[in-house]
This record gives structure tokens, sequence and C-alpha cells, in this order.
């Protein structure tokens, strides 16, 4: 089924210089392989167009169920010299997991009961 | 041994360090207050007022702990020293003169990573400290830096610490090594222990970031969390690398595989090659366990030799910026931002006032996440028109912050939020990252204790 990235992971984001780092982790073990098929740098690239200038690269952490994404030329030149209200990318995360993906429904399911997702929508 | 975080920057929660120390057993406390641009603006203190450039609160909350210190033996560990680690221990000496203590408090003051002050010293020495992004040498900026430091690692903590301070006050130190250098001291590490040493490096990188660790920011089921009175991080160490994440248990947050993993990618490169100045963590060795009750197990950390480098972070005017800010309300909120920006722009262009950059943001309408957000939507309540300009002149950029007001009588409709006043000048810190043979720093590093 197709869903927002948000369903099946989370991430948390950060700066270094021009560069944003996204850290996306899947809610559980089964989603990581499937994630590492979907969420390829291009994909990220392609995603943040018109945002992120440079390339993308990306870093795999199976122990972690998670995916590192470096993000380049991103922060209109980064730290103080940057104009940009998210100088830091601090909001790149929740961008990122804006991405739509489509995943077996029973993965989603299995999300849903660690994310909370679930509860709330009873 | 359980070593503490307390600050994850300068600015962070104040209340945070005395919770540790005051609800549960800890034996470190260590205080992050060094952000990448925060030496250039201790050093343009310095510059004001040769006794400043350190952070101030510092002095303030170890006077308040000093009689918890030494009835408990806690012992901190922060790189509060900044620019000027001896006028930081100075103000603590003279201001712990009037605390009661039961024995004085030993003070640790560790120099060396300054490279201002013999720059020219240094470049004549064939080191270029060339950019680490763009191979440029610093020569080319020369004239307009403010702070060059090096990175230090755990060698003068722990000199500090064999030396039996209870407060430990360096500058430009690695964030991590106000961690793990606790841990090279209490179980005796080899400095080439290299995975016992990237396990510290691991736990150093869980606290260097308070409460992020322990539920702060946290996409995880965030709403569950209950941040006023969070716990910060709290690293419960053996001897053989491994330790457990946790927080005292009468403080709100929350520590879980998610909050650990989450700081774990935290500003994050190439996780198999986390480099600090004592060795190279591998992040993809990393293995966790959550074992419930807010605690996390981490083992298997592997790591590799230190290298042979020193990182520089080096500070350099880069101009001058300012940003003004305008909120137009419903309806047609967003149209009115947009006619705002086009009549500002139109303006500028009359005075012939040109700029690096000029950037406009429309918050409630995209400004975090751009085209992604998709199309403004036309019954938002309200829209703020950000407006930012940078550029070398400070005349001009001057000049742009008295053409905000105008457009409040002499603008779009239905505009507040000006309450605040013409916007402030900044002056631009540019950040130029840079590396270094060890000897030039080692060579220079100095630990004194001082007894107040």
């Amino acid at each position: 089924m197709k869903v927002p990235l948000w369903r099946v992971a989370f991430a948390r984001s950060g700066d270094k210089g021009d560069t944003v780092n996204v850290g996306l982790i899947a809610f559980t073990t089964s989603l990581y392989p499937i994630l590492t098929e979907l969420i390829t740098a291009d994909k990220v690239k392609q995603h943040f167009k018109g945002i992120c200038r440079g390339s993308v690269d990306r870093y795999e952490l199976p122990n972690l169920c998670a995916l590192n994404f470096l993000l380049h030329e991103s922060l209109g030149g980064g730290g103080t010299v940057s104009l940009m209200l998210d100088a830091q990318g601090k909001t790149f995360s929740a961008a990122l997991l804006r991405m739509e993906v489509d995943v077996a429904e029973d993965l989603v399911r299995e999300a849903d009961e660690v994310s909370g997702w679930s509860e709330r929508l009873e | 041994m359980r070593v503490a975080s307390g600050q994850g920057f300068w600015g962070d929660w104040q209340e945070a360090p005395k919770l540790q120390v005051r609800r549960g057993p800890i034996e470190y406390l260590m205080l992050d207050y060094l952000a990448e641009i925060t030496m250039s603006i201790l050093e343009k203190q310095r510059e004001r007022d040769p006794a400043a450039g350190y952070a101030r609160d510092f002095v303030d909350l170890v006077l308040d702990l000093a009689p918890d210190l030494v009835s408990k033996g806690i012992r901190v560990v922060s790189n509060a020293g900044g620019v000027n680690p001896d006028a930081c221990r100075d103000a603590l000496v003279q201001r712990l003169a009037d605390v009661d203590t039961v024995r004085p408090l030993r003070i640790a003051t560790v120099r060396g990573d300054d490279l201002m002050s013999r720059l020219d010293e240094v470049l004549a020495a064939g080191h270029e400290l060339r950019n680490m992004e763009t191979g440029e040498p610093l020569s080319t900026v020369r004239e307009r830096v403010t702070a060059a430091n090096a990175y230090m690692g755990a060698g003068p903590i722990l000199e500090a610490l064999r030396q039996e301070a209870d407060v430990v006050v360096t500058g430009r130190s690695t964030d991590t090594a106000l961690t793990y250098a606790p841990l090279i001291h209490e179980f005796g590490w080899e400095e080439d222990d290299w995975n016992r040493i990237a396990a510290g490096v691991v736990a150093g990188h869980i606290n260097e970031c308070g409460a992020q660790a322990c539920g702060g920011n946290t996409l995880f089921r965030w709403r569950e969390v209950d941040l006023v009175e969070p716990g910060y991080p709290i690293i419960e160490a053996s001897a053989d690398g491994s330790f457990v994440v946790t927080k005292h248990a009468s403080l709100g947050g929350r520590v879980n595989w998610a909050s650990v993993t989450e700081q774990l990618v935290y500003e994050m490169g190439d996780p198999t090659e986390y480099i600090t100045p004592d060795c190279v963590a591998d992040f993809s060795t990393i293995q966790l366990e959550d074992l419930g009750g807010d605690r996390v197990r981490v083992t298997g950390v592997e790591g590799r030799p230190r290298p042979e480098l020193l990182k520089v972070s080096i500070a350099y005017r880069g101009g001058y910026k300012a940003t003004g800010m305008l909120t137009y309300s419903y309806p047609d909120a967003y149209e009115k931002a947009v006619a705002a920006d086009r009549v500002l722009r139109g303006r500028l262009d009359r005075l012939g006032l040109e700029f690096d950059e000029i950037r406009t943001e429309y918050v409630g309408a995209g400004a975090c996440h751009g085209p992604l957000a998709g199309s403004p939507d036309p019954s938002v309540p309200e829209v703020e028109l950000r407006i930012s300009v940078r550029g070398d002149d400070r005349a001009r950029v001057e000049r742009f912050t008295r053409e905000l007001a105008p457009l409040i009588l002499a603008g779009p409709p239905t505009v507040t939020g000006f309450a605040a006043g013409r916007p402030r000048v900044h002056e631009v810190m540019a950040y130029w990252p840079a590396l270094i043979e060890r000897e030039v720093v080692e060579s220079v590093v100095r630990v004194e204790v001082t007894e107040a």
C-alpha cells in the first residue's frame, strides 16, 4: 500500500557546514531491507529537488536499522552565513518523511503498532 | 562508573546539571558549552574584555554545586573555558572564596588549543590550514580570521584527573572527550585500546547533546514524553567498554532503543569513520539492547587507530546580515506577504542597494519544507514574511533594516508583528575547518591545577 514514509520510519536531522544529515530509522527490523531498497540516494536527491543543490550520499547501518543520508549544498552556505529559517537543517527529517513509499500492508500494520499510529486511529 | 550529561550546548536548560547531581548517584558530570561558532563569539568578548571569553553561566553553576561536588565526590569535566580558560578559573577561584565547603576544590585548566595567538607563526612554519571542503589555503582569508582552535583529545583531561582535579576547565576539547576521558582514567584503558576508546566515543556522542538522547526532539511517540523536567543521559560504563544509557528515575524524558538510535544518527557523516583525536570509531558495529525501564545497553563497538592530524576550527569575518519579519493575516495572508516582498524589493532596487544574497521565506506557507509543503493554503490564518539580506557593506545592510517599518502604513493591509522594532544587524562568522599536525598543538598543551 502507498503510505507516507513517516508511517514506517522516523528520523533526525542536523547540519555539518552546508551539508544536512538525515538519519532515517525503520520502526521494525523487517522494514529495514525494504527501506534500503526503496530509499536510494537518487530518490532522496529527487525528493529534495530545489532544496538540495549538491549530491546525496547514503550510508547503511543495518545494526541500527537506519540509513544515513548526506545532502550536500542544502543550507544556503551553512552556519551563520545562511539566511535560511532552518539554517541547521533541523526540519529536514520531517521533510524526508513526506516521501510516499509503497510497502506491503502487513509491514505497515506492524509499524503502526510500534509507532502508536494504530492507537491513534482508534 | 557513571558519567552524566548536564549541558548539550551553551544556553541549554540550566536546571539539568543540578538535577543530575542531586537526583541520584553519579561520579562525573560532563558539560558541553561549545558549538562550532561559539569560539568566535567568545573571542569577540575577549577582545573587548581580557577577563572574558568563557561561559559565565558555568561559574554560577559550579558555585551552586560546589558543596555537593565535595560531599558526593563528583568531578566536573567541561569545555566552558572557551577561548580563556584561565579567566574562567580566576572567576571560579575568586567567587568560591565565599562558598563554604569541607575542603578546597581543585580546579584544572587546560590550554593549548588556541592557535589564534600564534597563527602567523604557525602559517610561516608551513602549515597552510587548507579548508577541508574547498582546499583553499587559510592565507586567502587570514586578515579576517577571528578565532582558530584545534580540537584536543583526552590527553590533557587525563592529566588533570591524575592530578586529582575536581573541576576540569578546557577550551576547544572534542565534545566526546568530555565523556570518554573520565572512562579512560577510571578504567586505565591503554591509549591504543581502540575498541574500548571507540566505545567511549559512542558514549560521548550520546551524552553530548543532552536531552536529545532522552526523548527530547524525538519523532518517536513524541506526544507521550514528559519534557517538563526531563532526565538527561547518564552513561553507566563497565571496564570492558560496554555501557548502559539511562537517566534518573525521578525525572521525565525517556530512554529507549528509539531515543538512543535517534541521537546516534544525529550529525552523522560516514558512520564507519567517526573521527576523534583519540581513535576512529565505527558506528556500524554498535549493538543496542533495550532493557526496558529507561535502560539501553550498548555493546560491540569497534575502533581503529587515531588519526595523524587534528581538526582545527577557524572562524573568519564573512560580512553582515539582517532579517526582518512582518505578519499578514487572513484573508489572503500569503498573497499579501508576497505583495509586501515585491514592494520591499522594489524599494531596495530604487535605492540601488545590492546584496550578496536576499532571501524571502513565508513562515506558515512552506518556510521549512519549501516545495515539499505544496502550494500555500489560501485560508491560512496568517503568514509571516521573513526577508533576509547578507553583504560585505554594513551600511547597506543597516539601510535595509529601515525598509521594514514603512511597510506597516505604506504596504499591503492587515499587517502586524512589528513590535520588536528595527531588525538588528549581525556580523557573519564564516566557518573554516582545517587539519594540523598533532605535534604543533600537543607540544604547547598545558595543564595547571589550582585550589579554590
